[in-house]
Parts: structure tokens; sequence; C-alpha cells
């Protein structure tokens, strides 16, 4: 019984280990540098631009963002579009307005659109939404230094297109190396150089999906920037209160700790 | 109120001496607060005031959160997104509640295995130590409540699974799941009674908390010698006693504001870690995620519910003696249940007279196994219900219940516990030298 146990011990982790590779080989999530990973990133407000642009030109074609109140566009630590501009982006979607039962374009204080397409999830959260890295074994102890791997994954998703179809029910799916069983029903969205931006800025598949996936990480996290700096806060009070209490700490014990203080 | 000899609350001026005299109020703030405590405590006993301060912290963020959040199916999880979005601070809000459950979950694990290592649970601290165990209960079902309100994908699976627990009772386990949901399946009703109870319960915790501590004061408390306070006169109870104010609560909010510092960073920079990205899916009936996974303070319980399948000889045995009453799934549940069971059983499990693991040389490989198992069970929790996972489990699992039932009750006949020093004082002066001639 006991030699059964260990063996089983012992194949368990030669087991684990391969099926952490195997799982790697499944789903390809590539870790890409966000401007706004670790406890000092930021969003770059000019990428978030041009990531609202390719949302606008290509993802809303079929996705929402029902969560995202478009004055938040104009919010420090978002894209940060001035009033008129906000205003000016607004009024390119429609929405439905219960009070004059009728649409009307749509102003600062509604939010984006809910999808269009009934098949396409929403993109408000998708980027919390997922876990690009979950490794070593499960543990998901790699975030730690990676991130939660959401922003990665949706880079990854659109660079995954493999350029395979296949049709099954009368659905057409595409092989994608990020998706999850490895075929997606959504057709290959980015061509190179799709969306023009005024700067000039690149616009390969690879730039274009790093701007949507950061974009859509500000959509699923906009107050990132200001949780960051009360978290920084937070940190920084509480060590100075640790030291000031270390330090009484240490006072008060000394008389009884066999060093008596002069 | 302590049993520990010690100067009690005295009214000074005459408002203090009417007041005295009609409600005792301030005398038992007095006499709580300057309790003498073992002065050899370490730093493992500095958790219980991280989890008051727990409690507090989750019922002030809950009560703020509930007066924005809607509990109902269609703008549960919506309301929490305009909690996110547009409440002010409401993101830091929310991030702390969420991750406070952790830190609470945390600290209890802890504090519990603190108790296991130094014998905390014996003669004359059982019922501290039940009390204790009720509210680790409490803490889950509230825990459990708690991540079904913002309606995401694992909230409802979630709820769905555990639920499903109570249906595996044969014969009124449907009529009590049908009870507990309010319906024949997770819903709005569900969402309503979750969220009530999630409300209600913490205030029950709250109150059990001071039973807990009014328990731990009568007998004084348990210190890493295990050697009781001497009480003979008060002169002696001193020379191994400090008072709590201001000696451990110092060094305790020391111990909280460091522990802080770790908390804020986490909840800072990265809030999610601890979550479940399906969760930010709203709660969909029509599609089941491909692994329904607890949060991680349930995962070493869950691994046990899901480890004894039915070819498991133990279930196998179970389900022929009971005509087959008791399948899998029932099997699954007793076990989970059990484990927590045993937990309560201990003061009566563990035979040795010795009662800090600091002088039981053999105890302490298999506390230490009985931790690493702990962890164990908790990865396999997380990883799917398939070999090799399942069979890691059930080792796990069959370790748990095997130190509780097995381990203890031997141990203390067996084991010959080293030299256990006479008092307290003895202990801490070889700590710390003694006053009068400084330690080398």
């Amino acid at each position: 019984m006991l030699k059964k146990i260990v063996l089983s011990a012992a194949t368990a982790l030669a087991l684990s280990a391969g099926g952490a590779m195997a799982a790697g080989d499944e789903a390809h999530v590539e870790d890409v540098a966000f401007s706004f990973e670790g406890p000092f990133g930021k969003f770059d407000e000019n990428q978030l631009q041009r990531g609202l642009k390719v949302y606008t030109e290509v993802c809303s074609a079929c996705h929402g963002l029902r969560y995202v109140p478009l004055r938040t566009l104009g919010d420090e630590g978002g894209p940060h579009f001035s009033e008129a501009e906000v205003r000016a982006y607004a009024e390119r979607f429609e929405v439905f307005d219960a009070e004059i039962d009728d649409y009307r374009p749509a102003k600062p204080t509604d939010h984006f659109p809910m999808s269009g397409d009934p098949n396409a999830p929403d993109l408000s959260l998708m980027a919390k939404a997922r876990a690009g890295f979950h490794g070593p074994a499960g543990t998901g102890l790699n975030q730690l230094f990676k991130g939660m791997g959401g922003p990665e994954y949706i880079y990854s998703l659109l660079n995954g297109y493999t350029g395979e179809e296949k049709e099954e029910a009368g659905t057409l799916f595409y092989e994608n190396t990020a998706f999850p069983g490895g075929w997606i029903s959504m057709a290959p969205p980015l061509f190179e150089e799709m969306v023009e931006f005024d700067d000039g800025s690149a616009n390969s598949i690879e730039a274009m999906s790093e701007d949507v996936a950061a974009f859509l990480m500000w959509t699923a996290e906009p107050k990132m920037m200001a949780r960051k700096q009360a978290g920084f806060v937070g940190v920084l009070m509480l060590t100075v209160l640790s030291v000031l209490l270390y330090l009484t700490n240490k006072r008060l014990w000394a008389p009884h700790k066999g060093k008596r203080e002069a | 109120m302590s049993g520990i000899p010690h100067d009690h609350y005295e009214p000074k001026s005459g408002f203090e001496k009417w007041l005295h005299k009609r409600l005792p109020v301030v005398g038992l703030m007095y006499d709580t607060i300057m309790i003498p405590t073992p002065k050899n405590l370490n730093w493992w006993w500095i958790w219980g005031i991280v989890l008051a301060y727990c409690l507090v912290h989750m019922i002030v963020t809950g009560i703020i959160l509930v007066m924005h959040y809607t509990p109902h199916v269609d703008y549960a999880f919506a309301s929490v997104e305009h909690i996110m979005r547009d409440v002010r601070g409401g993101h830091m809000l929310r991030y702390l509640h969420m991750n406070g459950a952790s830190l609470f979950f945390l600290a209890v694990y802890i504090h519990i295995f603190r108790g296991l290592y130094y014998g905390s649970y014996k003669a004359p601290r059982e019922v501290t130590w039940i009390i204790g165990m009720l509210i680790f209960l409490l803490m889950m079902a509230t825990g459990f409540m708690g991540y079904v309100l913002p309606w995401g994908q694992m909230s409802f699976w979630g709820a769905t699974v555990i639920t499903g627990l109570f249906g595996a009772i044969p014969f009124i386990g449907e009529p009590i799941q049908t009870w507990l949901l309010g319906g024949p399946a997770v819903d709005n009703a569900t969402l309503n009674r979750f969220f009530s109870l999630h409300y209600l319960l913490p205030f029950v915790i709250a109150a059990l908390v001071i039973v807990h501590i009014w328990a731990f004061h009568t007998t004084g408390n348990n210190n890493p010698t295990g050697v009781e306070v001497r009480r003979g006169s008060k002169e002696e109870a001193e020379k191994d006693t400090l008072p709590f104010w201001p000696y451990f609560v110092i060094k305790d909010l020391f111990a909280l504001a460091v522990i802080l510092a770790i908390f804020f960073a986490i909840v800072g920079f990265m809030p999610n870690y601890l979550g479940h990205p399906d969760n930010y899916i709203e709660a969909n009936p029509l599609v089941t995620p491909s692994h329904i996974v607890p949060e991680w303070y349930f995962l070493p319980f869950y691994a046990i519910l899901r480890a004894f399948t039915s070819d498991v000889w133990v279930v196998m045995f179970a389900s022929w003696i009971t005509g087959g009453i008791i399948d899998a799934k029932f099997f699954g549940v007793l076990a989970m249940f059990g484990a927590i069971i045993v937990m309560v059983l201990v003061p009566w499990l563990d035979t040795s007279r010795v009662r800090s693991g600091r002088f039981r040389p053999q105890f302490r490989w298999w506390f230490y196994l009985l931790i690493i198992d702990f962890v164990v069970l908790m990865w396999c929790g997380a990883m799917p219900a398939e070999p090799p996972y399942s069979t890691i489990a059930l080792i796990g699992s069959a370790y748990w219940f095997a130190y509780f039932l097995v381990i203890l009750p031997i141990l203390g006949v067996i084991e010959k516990p080293t030299a256990v020093p006479a008092t307290i004082e003895e202990d801490f002066e070889a700590h710390y030298g003694t006053k009068a001639t400084p330690a080398e």
C-alpha cells in the first residue's frame, strides 16, 4: 500500500509537470510589457486614445462596452479627451431614450452601447475576465511577476490566427493559438494598416492589438491609477506607523527584558 | 472576570462611583483591557487582534457597499460595476472588502494552527476552542454567501455546486436544497436571502467573538510553554504576566501595521490576484465555466469533498453497508463537514498531558506534516478532479483524518515529552535574561 502511495505521488509530480507544459502549448499567451504594469505603471494617454480608435473603427461593429460611461473618456488617468471631444465622440452612437420614446444621439452621460451582435461578448470587463497566465502547475504564482495576463490574452488572441479555417454545423471557425480549444468563431478582425492614426503611429497588427488591449484594460479598470496611488499612500503611511510602533514597543518592553534603561 | 489575581477597577470621581453602582461598564472594560497576559507570548499570538480588526474592517466596508449595491439578478452585477466606476472611492471600498475576506481567512487559519500547535484547545480552554470553531463555520457561510452577491459566473456556479451538497443528503436533501435556494435553482430568491444573511451573520460572529474573548479571559491565555500562570497571589501572578494594555496592545498593533502595509500593497497593486477572472463575467445559467473553483480559503475542504469518489474502498464499503443510502456524493459531503468536526473534537482526541508542541518531539513532525497537507489539499482543490490530483487529494484527506483520529490519540500515550519549564517566568528569563542581570 505504502509503495503504491509513493509511486502515485511520484507519478503525480511527473504528470502534473507534463500537464502544465501541455496546457502551455494549447493556449499560447505572450507576455507584453505594457506601460501600466507594476506598482508604478501608468496608462499611456496616447495609447488609450489609439486603442479607442481601433475599438471604434473595428471592434464596435459587433462588441459593446455597456458598463463604460462615455463621460469617463474625459477622465484623468484615462484617455483624457477634452469635454468637447467627448461630446463629439458620444454623438456617433444612437441610444434609445424612454422619455421621448425614440432614438437620439448619445450624450456623455450615456454609456457605450451594448454589443450589436448577440454572439459577441461585451468587452467592458474582458481584460479582467481572462487570465493569460496560470502556472507553474496551476498555482498562479507567475501572475505575481507577469500580472494576471488579461490584456496579454487579448493581444495574443488578436495575433494568434494561423489562417486555418473549418466549418462545423454551418458556422465557420478560425484556428487561434490563444483561444481555449484552439478554434474561435470570430473572424480575424485586424489587418495590417487597417486604422490610420493621426500622429502616424505604427499600425501593424501587433501595434494595433497592443493599443486596443491597453484600451480594454482601461475600460475594465478605469480607476487603476487612483487605486495604485491609494495603495502607495497606504503602504507608505503604514510603513511609517510600523516603524513608530516598533520603536514604542521596543522601549515599552525593554525594562522587562533584562535591558534596564538608564 | 479573569481567574488570575490582579488589581481591579476602583471608581475615583463622584460620577464614576455613581455610574459604577448602577452599571459597572467601566470596570468591565478596565478588567478586560488590563487582563494579566503571559509575558512570554510570541509573534504567533498577534493574529487575534488581526482577526478583530478584520471583523470591523469587513463590517464597515460592507455597510458602505450595501448603500450602493442592488440585490437583484438583473442589477447586482451592474451595481457592482457602478460601485467600481461611479461611486467616489468605491473601487477601493470594494477591493478592500474583497481582499479583506482573504486577510480574514489567512488570519483565522494561522490562528487555528497556532492553537493546534501550542495545545490551546486543551483543558480548561475547550469552550474557547469550540466557540472559535463556530466562528470559523459562520465565517465560511458568510464568505460563501458574500461571494455570490456580485452575481458573476463563479458566484452563480459556486452557489449551485455548494447548495447542491445539501441535495446529496438522502431523502430530505432535495427539500432542504429547495428551501435554502428559495426555489428549484439559484435565482433571485437565492440572491436575496444570501444578501440578507450575509448582512446578519457578521453580527452573530461579533457576538460570538465577545463570548470567545470572555471564555479565554476566564481561563487566562495559553502561552508558548503551555504552563499555566501561577495564581497563588497577585505578586506571584505578576512574575508571569504583564497587563494586556499597554504591553500587548502596542505589540499587536505593531504587527497589525506591518500586515496592513502588505495588505494595502495587494489591494493597491494586484487586487484581483486572489480572485477568479470568471467572476468578471455576469452570471449566466446557460453557460457553465470549464472549471468551477471556490475561493482559495475553501480549497482544502473542497479538495476533501471531491476526494471521495465512488471507486474508493471506504466509499464502496459505506455504500454497501448502508444499502446504497450513502453514495459517493453524500460521503464527500460527510467527509468535508467531518474534516471540521474532527477539529472541533480535538480537545478530547489529543491524549497528551503536555500542552505545548514545543515539548513534544514527535508531535511536532506530525504537525508540520499537517500544515504541508493543508497546503497540498489547497492546491488539489484548485486542480481539475482527475488523476493525479484526485489521488493526491485522497492521500491528503486521509492524512487529515488520520492526524486527528489516529495520530493524536496514540501519540499522547507513546510519546516521551521533553522537560517543561516550571514557570512562565523561567521561560521568559531563559530568552531575555533576568531584570537584574542583563542577558549576555
